[in-house]
């Protein structure tokens, strides 16, 4: 399992023909993602990379079932791509895009409420489950088949994190970038949701950085929802205020979203937070062989945060098939809960 | 992308939005003449530069004869003014805005911006006006008005009232106040705005409502729809090096600290500062090269961050995805050997070809220190700028 994307995900790109659509097409080729094709209007009908070309994101859809697609559209045509491909119904979109107008994706984000696709970006590096489906423009060879998810704001930070994570041998099931713009589809929180569900996950990498409150608000959600283990790292403590850093997103404006508030939010949820990005692949190993030790005494208590108590007795069987049965169920009924996901988003 | 007051003022007259007439001045003479045709007793005479906090340091000026004006007008052109907004070395004052001096019966405060958490435009308003929103907003939160905009519903009569009755406005100003909130509304849409600000929004001594002040900052990603309000950029209020970054397509921001750094990504970018903060060192800057770093964005880097004099020693710090390593490599060496490198050079590369890049530095005969990691780098930097 993995969350997103998988081996079997089918994949169209919207402005397939250009320059980076095809330079990534290319990439995400190589790298084994089963590409059906693409999209760019007035050249359906012709062939490109091998693949069909459409006019529109319903054609392609009618003709090669895609349920993701990736979108390099210019930053002035691309909130319409966006709705294009919600309209067709797929499932889920990626952004790459970077520079679409704020006030087009305030537009869009209301839109896509109403509609059954997750949006991912834009001004992301996509997203990638290794070693089956890479969507977006992160270099494929990094990555390894694994057990850390990685939810991101930034680029290049996410492949420092995958990159430690694979040379200490964790490896990844999926990486979202969730892209560096103020108003963005989906969240840290709609991420957390699918790996805490996803049984290949075991532990979570977050990278936020400065501008808004998304990292509190995962903060919390963490708190009351997430029992696996979380490390985040915080970029832009030394940032000035009122100063766009790079990213849209990332200004501290009126003294609200700087470093320190996020990592006292997050610690406070008691997430590991570490001030060094080069620590996120040990800080993740330690949790994680902690976990397991503490799993693998019998008299440790199932779930990480009960109390262990001076009470406690080996258990015997039938204790532990209860326990086991009672876990599956709550795991049944949370899945149930997370499917209408749209829902929870509607908050 | 920032607008002066005086720019402010002409798009919300444009938008119905009641301002004080007034012209604007590059002259103490052309504020005189302004003043005489102005006419009436009380002129206020307004520094134009892109910060807040111009009253407290003494960038408006109520005068009340036209000698006066001048004097005033002589006083600001040609300075620099500091505000708390600018930092230490101010913004220069190039032009004055001289307007009809106004009754202030009650002062407001309005504002339009984006609500990050819910992805919506959002109306600010309070009592209070005239005072840093800010404070009002962390003292006395219940002072704070907020309206929500759903953007396919648009600007609702009952968003209008709930804000003017909100702010205790009665009778007639209602009405005033709802046409001012659809004109901003209006503008914030059209213009592509992140920012439109009042503050102070005034009752006049005659009962009107009335915008006093006017703030707009136009969003960059929206600037290539905008072209008519790109005319308008004064790039004398703007940062000269992250000018010369811009049109060189590279993100940089100036900071007060002697370790420079080249990175490419935002987030990395901000993560290296953060390290050599970390380590006992300061950077001097937030540069970001971006995806598509080329041999020659590398070298544009190198030369822009040498005009800092400030700068000590130099972190690259680059994870290539796209980049590919070798080609860093070719630009870090091709620019120590045309600019003359003289500072010490700490290069981390890590990614795509990072072997044949490591390679490449290391028989380039240059005295580059190669980092093997994030934290050998900062490490390595800072001892370099201590030297």
């Amino acid at each position: 399992m993995s969350i997103l994307i998988n081996k079997n995900t089918r994949v169209i790109c919207q402005g397939f023909t250009g320059k980076q659509g095809t330079f990534h097409s290319q990439g995400c080729l190589e790298y084994g993602t089963k590409l059906v094709g693409g999209v760019t209007p007035g050249r359906g009908g012709e062939k490109h990379l091998g693949l069909p070309v459409f006019d529109t994101v319903r054609d392609a859809v009618a003709k090669t079932e895609a349920d993701a697609t990736m979108i390099y559209v210019p930053a002035a045509f691309a909130a319409d791509a966006i709705i294009e491909a919600a309209d067709a119904g797929i499932a889920t979109i990626v952004c790459i895009t970077e520079g679409i107008p704020v006030n087009d994706m305030v537009k869009v984000k209301a839109a896509l409420k109403d509609s059954k696709s997750r949006l991912v970006g834009p001004n992301c590096p996509g997203v990638i489950t290794s070693d089956e489906c890479k969507i977006g423009i992160m270099p494929g060879f990094i990555h390894k088949k694994g057990k850390v998810g990685i939810v991101s704001r930034s680029g290049t930070l996410t492949y420092e994190a995958v990159f430690q994570t694979t040379n200490n041998g964790l490896g990844q099931s999926t990486c979202v970038g969730i892209g560096g713009d103020p108003v963005r589809g989906m969240n840290f929180i709609d991420v957390l949701e699918l790996f805490e569900q996803d049984p290949q996950t075991e532990g979570i990498l977050m990278v936020g950085e400065i501008g808004g409150s998304d990292e509190e608000a995962a903060a919390e959600y963490i708190r009351r929802h997430v029992s696996k283990p979380v490390v985040a790292y915080i970029a832009g403590v030394t940032a000035p205020p009122g100063k766009r850093m790079g990213h849209a997103g990332a200004v501290i404006s009126g003294g609200k979203g700087t470093a320190a508030d996020k990592f006292a939010a997050l610690e406070a949820a008691r997430v590991t937070t570490v001030r060094s990005p080069a620590e996120l692949g040990a800080a993740i190993a330690r949790r994680l062989a902690k976990k397991a030790a503490s799993k693998a005494k019998p008299q440790a208590a199932a779930k990480p945060r009960a109390k262990p108590t001076a009470k406690a007795k080996p258990k015997t069987r039938a204790t532990i098939k209860a326990k086991a049965k009672a876990t599956a169920q709550r795991k049944k009924t949370a899945r149930a809960k997370a499917q209408p996901t749209r829902a929870m988003r509607r908050r | 992308m920032n607008l002066h007051e005086y720019q402010s003022k002409q798009l919300f007259a444009r938008y119905g939005i009641p301002v004080p007439t007034g012209h604007v001045a590059s002259t103490p003479e052309e504020a005189a003449d302004a003043a005489r045709r102005l006419g009436g007793g009380v002129w206020v005479v307004k520094a134009q530069v892109h910060a807040g906090g111009r009253g407290k340091a003494g960038g408006v000026k109520v005068v009340k004869t036209v000698a006066d004006v001048s004097t005033a007008a002589a006083a600001m052109l040609g300075q620099r003014l500091v505000t708390k907004q600018t930092g230490a070395e101010g913004l220069p004052i190039h032009q004055v805005y001289v307007e009809t001096g106004s009754k202030i019966e009650r002062e407001l405060y309005l504002s339009l911006l984006l609500n990050r958490d819910t992805g919506r435009i959002a109306f600010v308003a309070s009592a209070a006006g005239g005072m840093d929103i800010e404070q009002v907003a962390a003292k006395t939160p219940e002072k704070i008005i907020r309206v929500e905009i759903h953007p396919a519903a648009g600007l609702m009569g009952s968003h209008c009232r709930a804000l003017a009755y909100g702010l205790g406005l009665k009778g007639a100003q209602v009405a005033q106040f709802e046409a001012i909130a659809r004109g901003l509304y209006k503008l914030y849409l059209e213009c592509d705005a992140s920012l439109v600000e009042v503050n102070p929004l005034i009752v006049t001594g005659d009962g009107d409502v009335v915008a006093l002040d006017a703030k707009i900052n136009i969003e960059d990603n929206a600037l290539f729809r905008q072209k008519d309000l790109v005319a308008w950029r004064d790039p004398s209020q703007e940062d000269e090096m992250e000018r010369v970054a811009a049109e060189a397509d590279l993100n940089y921001v100036s900071l007060d600290g002697d370790i420079a750094c080249i990175v490419n990504g935002a987030g990395l970018a901000m993560a290296t500062m953060d390290l050599i903060k970390l380590h006992g060192g300061a950077p001097a800057n937030f540069l970001d090269v971006g995806g598509g770093a080329t041999r020659e964005r590398v070298t544009t880097a190198f030369k822009l961050i040498l005009q800092n004099p400030k700068v000590k020693a130099i972190l690259v710090n680059i994870f290539g995805g796209i980049v590919r390593c070798d080609m860093i490599a070719e630009g870090v060496i091709g620019a120590a050997r045309d600019l003359g490198l003289h500072l010490p050079v700490v290069v981390r590369i890590e990614g795509t070809n990072a072997p044949l890049g490591r390679k490449m530095l290391q028989e380039s005969g240059l005295e580059l220190i190669a980092a093997a990691d994030l934290t050998d780098a900062a490490k390595k930097v800072v001892a370099a700028a201590r030297k």
